[in-house]
């Protein structure tokens, strides 16, 4: 071996590495996803594929519009998987039988507004799946609370593929025939009309989601086992699951005990609306929660208890995603306030006395 | 410890480091080799930490092996002896085993091939005072072999200085693929211990801790046997999690206390020395042999046979890639260890005493890959052994921010690469780390510089200004002279005198 250049430019250590990278990391959530989704698919039919991938497929375009606009190669940020799980999320939290559009503007929006406006991965604030979901929600409410009862795959009366395809983009042909409350949008439509919950047949809660909902709600189970999955594989912490769960679960705990005609049970809280999507997918979004152990418990106690606080006493049934995006912004300061301790110093940065 | 460090203890246990793959066998296992001696060797001034040593030999001169060659100079130095017997060529320049490939001054010597020693006395090195053992150490040129370099004299004196109890030995060796250090410690613990018991009069300390990463139960075992009969010599298995061998990891491992952030090990009692220090030591105490040679490891997927190769300061890494042989073009040459060692600009540079290691690394193993965009993922902030926010820090640095950097740590960072090691996004945090602390001191040398230069504005405006008042003052002074020797001549040509004048 002679005297030969073997590099260009000087590099700094380490010269190894864990392995891994962004895309393993995105595979493996969206393969955390991937029982959640199938059972939703068997539960809701052609209608909720044909959503699904035309959600995904928009906030993959809207990434790559985004990096031609910038005159950036859009193919690496389209293979770390980034996008097409924002895409994949915002379906999860969709009513599963939604019109075509609303999927394809709210994955758009997820990319180009929430995400790429931001600065691309990594930049943005907000989780732009949320984002996504609280434009639609805000702009379109009928639309976004069109919940379908169960219908699955091969049952009588199951829209087959193209029947499937027809629905989302045509609509519903015979609405009234299929739609169903979701549980908190029933609770809350009955307690506003002053009707208490002890007196009212509240749908029955449901494991294995035989119950109207988006698919990430209605497959609770599939969707904790998925996180408790990505928990076993390091990809996320507990912190921010169990904190965000306690945070939902312990104010329903106390609150059902004083006066449950008034409010709702803790496990109907934990299996119902986004809660364990949440808990596990959302929140758990690294680029839009804190840094260290201690800010994560704060920032998961945060999201519960503000859902719990939105649902109870809001003007909306749901209330993850508002807690999610509330707490994504003060992200920031909970980053600034707290940060781990330093070697050889204190809490507050002073070297430690001899 | 109050109940919200407990509280945090619970959340955040004390996960620091990383757990590399350690990849030092079976280079570990295979017995030592000597390389074969090198026609000539390019013996560096400048192999340890402070000013380059001064050259007392002459082209042309004959020397013996461990012949003082260039002595140290100033008070942070090492001296410099021939590695082998023979002639002194020239007094030129060599590759440095650094990144930037720039030349550093070296001497050339061309072995006669008979390897032959100076004259070496042999004492009792125990009946020594401390200050002689320190002294002897100077002499010998021996420095930290644990990577640092600095000069092992020095840190004894500072034993007898500041109060020293505890003598901490490092045979950690966390970096993965180096086995230098357990290598020495299975065949050589008698000597190795040995070393610490003359640094233990040395430094006036009471005990001896050696801590050893558990991943080396040969050389724990080695070095156990070896230290059985002195009970002031503990010999500690410490779990294998890298960056043990961080001195001031090592320590806190070992005693529970931490050292400040301000402070070192002394101040709390405590002196870390390498084994290979400790070795050193010994050789030169007992028998006058300065340090002029090293085990090296040589490793990598590229090496044909990776192993522990005794060689000759001054070889170059050429002669020892060769000896070990190669398989494949490596992708990247590397001095030291994966995690904190240098690549090399090419292999003809030399083997120094710092040089633990030369790595023949393949490009899977290399693992360069464009780096991404950050995902604030925080597994650097949990891989931090140091407790720094690194993902915060290199965006500081990035924007150009680097006061704010510092605010956040910068100058904590021990640049162990445990950050860029996890990083999924593959950013170089290092990098980034050093390049700012490579700005940072080039500003505060500007600062000194434009310091300096004011200061010396401001004397000469001063000596300005105090040199026209002096001669506004001698103006006026040789003013009043004329005019009274005028007033004195005026006074004479009236033919009075001035005193008649006066009293008239």
């Amino acid at each position: 071996m002679s005297a030969q250049i073997l590099t260009a430019a000087p590099l700094a250590s380490p010269h190894a590495h864990a392995g891994g990278g962004v895309s393993l990391v995105m595979a493996k959530v969206m393969l955390a996803l991937a029982p959640a989704t199938l059972y939703g698919f068997w539960l809701y039919g052609w209608p909720a594929v044909h959503l699904w991938w035309i959600t995904v497929l928009a906030a993959l375009f809207g990434e790559a519009f985004c990096l031609r606009l910038m005159r950036r190669p859009a193919l690496p940020a389209l293979k770390d998987g980034s996008a097409a799980l924002t895409g994949w999320l915002l379906a999860l939290s969709l009513p599963p039988w939604a019109p075509a559009w609303l999927g394809a503007l709210g994955g758009l929006f997820a990319t180009v507004v929430a995400k790429q406006m931001f600065g691309g991965l990594g930049q943005n604030l907000f989780n732009p799946a949320m984002v996504a979901r609280v434009a639609l929600l805000i702009s379109f409410p009928v639309a976004m609370t069109q919940w379908v009862a169960p219908l699955p795959l091969g049952s009588t009366g199951a829209p087959d593929f193209v029947q499937g395809l027809r629905i989302v983009l045509n609509g519903i042909p015979n609405l009234d025939a299929v739609a169903s409350a979701s549980l908190l949008g029933f609770a809350k439509t009955e307690l506003s009309r002053g009707i208490d919950l002890l007196h009212t047949t509240v749908p029955a809660l449901s494991f294995v989601g035989e119950r109207a909902g988006s698919l990430g709600e209605t497959s609770a189970l599939l969707i904790a086992a998925g996180g408790l999955a990505l928990v076993w594989l390091r990809v996320i912490s507990w912190h921010i699951p169990v904190a965000m769960l306690a945070g939902l679960a312990i104010p329903a705990l106390v609150a059902h005990a004083a006066d449950p005609a008034r409010y709702l049970a803790a496990p109907t809280h934990l299996l119902s609306g986004a809660a364990m999507l949440g808990a596990f997918f959302i929140a758990t979004d690294y680029v839009t929660s804190p840094n260290t152990r201690l800010g994560q418990l704060i920032f998961g106690a945060g999201c519960g208890f503000l859902t719990w606080v939105i649902r109870t006493y809001g003007g909306y049934p749901e209330g993850v995603a508002f807690a999610v995006l509330l707490m994504n912004a003060a992200t920031p300061a909970i980053d600034r306030l707290v940060r781990p301790r330093i070697y050889g110093r204190d809490r507050r940065g002073k070297p430690l006395e001899t | 410890m109050g109940l919200m460090e407990k509280f945090l203890a619970l959340i955040e246990p004390a996960h620091w480091g990383v757990h590399p793959d350690d990849r030092k066998r079976p280079a570990a296992d295979a017995p030592v080799r000597a390389l074969p001696l090198p026609e000539r060797l390019y013996v560096p001034l400048q192999q340890h930490i402070g000013a380059a040593a001064r050259p007392i030999v002459l082209a042309g001169q004959k020397v013996k092996k461990g012949q003082l060659i260039a002595e140290a100079q100033g008070a942070t130095s090492a001296a410099i002896h021939a590695p082998t017997s023979g002639i002194v060529t020239a007094i030129g320049e060599v590759t440095a085993p650094h990144p930037s490939g720039l030349p550093v001054a070296a001497i050339v010597v061309e072995a006669d091939g008979e390897d032959a020693w100076i004259e070496t006395e042999s004492v009792d090195p125990f009946a020594l005072p401390p200050q002689e053992i320190a002294r002897r150490v100077a002499a010998a040129g021996v420095v930290g072999l644990g990577g640092a370099t600095f000069p092992s004299a020095l840190k004894l004196g500072l034993g007898l200085k500041a109060k020293i109890h505890t003598l901490i030995v490092n045979g950690g060796e966390c970096e993965p693929y180096l086995s230098c250090d357990d290598r020495l410690m299975r065949d050589r613990a008698p000597e190795i211990v040995d070393g610490i018991r003359l640094m233990l009069v040395a430094t006036g300390a009471q005990k001896a801790l050696v801590g050893i990463e558990d991943n080396k139960p040969e050389a724990i075992a080695a070095m156990a046997a070896a230290a059985r009969p002195f009970r002031e010599i503990e010999v500690r298995p410490v779990p294998a999690r890298y960056p043990m061998g961080s001195e001031k990891h090592l320590f806190s491992e070992l005693t529970g206390m931490e050292v400040p952030a301000d402070g070192r090990t002394t101040d709390l009692g405590a002196l870390v020395h390498n084994v290979g220090t400790a070795f050193a030591v010994h050789e030169a105490l007992r028998h006058g042999r300065p340090l002029v040679e090293r085990l090296v490891t040589v490793n990598g997927g590229a090496v044909a046979f990776p192993g522990n190769i005794r060689v000759p300061v001054g070889a170059l890494v050429e002669e020892v890639l060769a000896f070990a042989g190669l398989k494949e073009e490596p992708a990247r040459l590397v001095m030291g260890g994966p995690m904190m060692g240098s690549l090399l600009p090419h292999a003809r540079v030399p083997v120094v005493k710092g040089t633990s290691g030369v790595l023949a690394l393949t490009a899977n193993e290399a693992a360069a890959h464009a780096p991404g965009p950050c995902i604030r993922c925080s597994s650097c902030v949990r891989a931090c052994p140091v407790g720094l926010l690194p993902l915060e820090m290199s965006a500081r640095i990035a924007a150009g921010a680097l006061s704010a950097a510092v605010d956040l740590g910068l100058k904590d960072c021990i640049a162990c690469g445990c950050c860029a090691y996890v990083c999924p996004s593959r950013i170089p945090l290092v990098q980034y780390f050093n390049h700012a602390k490579g700005e940072l001191a080039a500003q505060s040398r500007a600062q000194l510089r434009n310091e300096a230069a004011k200061r010396l504005a401001a004397a000469r405006a001063e000596r300005l200004e105090r040199e026209a008042k002096e001669k506004a003052e001698a103006a006026l002074r040789r003013k009043a002279e004329r005019m009274a020797q005028k007033a004195a001549e005026a006074a004479a040509a009236a033919g009075k005198t001035p005193e008649s004048e006066a009293t008239a």
